[in-house]
């Protein structure tokens, strides 16, 4: 299944997690926060977590600003 | 001397607040942050890159400085509230620097969508600083709301126009029960002191720093200039007088 992270589509296998999302990103654990279709999902359900169909992942981390 | 600020219970060793934006490099920002003396820093919520690192995130912690994540860039409500709720999970702060604009040619606060964003945050339990116009209206509004301070700006963001509006930013600090930040506008040490003279209780600032020549003395330029200021309020300036007055007394012959 297609799965966009970031404005990337990427292919998961169903089943696939939010944490897989983050494994095939290659994004730091720490210093990150995760929106799955609009909603912020906290770390700790990260694993169980299932990416639907079309899901669209976006993680974001503190740049410089301000 | 010590004169701490408290925001929301919080205290702070520093009256300047910066921002990271605008820096030419990690080096360069980190130089600037240790001259300013701050203990509160700004940062903005963008996407991660791929395989990227968390640069800004790992800084603030190495030097001990709270990270103040923003809503920069947000145009609606919704869009800040969930920037918030994204920053708090990322960087583990519940407090907020709440900026919603209008455009980018102005970067204007919106009122309406500030003061909606302003509730659910607050009502979310965040602590919420807003950045504002330098509206005596809307800073008391934001105020009522239970934002933990309220942040006028001199004059539009990045333009270093200074303090466009002193008699607005008096009044704001004259009624204010919240700390009041001068936040936007700043272009030079000068502009930090008349902040403080106003009766802010500190500055925030970025691009006055991050994009001077020397960012580092501009850094310590910048912290003086807030000192001074501060300094100055306590003390109480002179009232100002239409003719002279001569300080020595007298004229040497009689």
């Amino acid at each position: 299944m297609n799965v966009t992270i970031n404005g990337e589509r990427y292919e998961f296998e169903r089943g696939a997690t939010l944490a897989d999302a983050l494994e095939r990103f290659r994004s730091p654990s720490r210093g990150v926060a995760v929106a799955l279709d609009g909603a912020v999902i906290p770390r700790d359900r990260w694993r169980e977590t299932e990416l639907g169909t079309a899901a669209t992942v976006e993680i974001v981390t503190a740049v410089q600003g301000g | 001397m010590d004169d701490p600020l408290f925001i929301a219970g919080h205290e702070f060793g520093s009256r300047l607040i910066t921002g990271t934006g605008g820096a030419a490099s990690l080096t360069a920002l980190e130089q600037a942050l240790i001259a300013s003396g701050t203990e509160l820093t700004t940062v903005a919520m963008r996407r991660a890159d791929a395989g990227g690192g968390t640069g800004v995130f790992d800084l603030l912690r190495r030097l001990g400085i709270a990270p103040l994540p923003n809503t920069a860039g947000c145009r609606s409500a919704a869009e800040a509230v969930l920037t918030a709720q994204l920053a708090r999970e990322a960087l583990g702060t519940n407090w907020i620097k709440l900026e919603v604009v209008i455009d980018e040619d102005t970067l204007l606060p919106d009122p309406v969508e500030l003061t909606d964003a302003a509730e659910q945050l607050i009502d979310q339990g965040f602590v919420v600083l807003a950045y504002t116009n330098d509206d005596p209206a809307l800073a008391t509004r934001l105020e009522q709301l239970g934002c933990a301070a309220v942040m006028p700006l001199g004059s539009p963001i990045g333009t270093g126009l200074g303090i466009r509006n002193p008699h607005n930013i008096e009044m704001i600090c004259s009624r204010a029960s919240v700390p009041i930040v001068l936040d936007a506008g700043i272009g030079t040490a000068s502009d930090a002191a008349f902040a403080m003279e106003l009766g802010c209780d500190a500055v925030l600032l970025a691009s006055a720093v991050t994009r001077a020549h020397d960012p580092e003395r501009m850094a310590a330029a910048m912290r003086s200039g807030v000192e001074a200021g501060r300094l100055a309020v306590q003390a109480g300036r002179i009232p100002r007088r239409y003719w002279a007055e001569a300080s020595s007394p007298g004229r040497p012959m009689g």
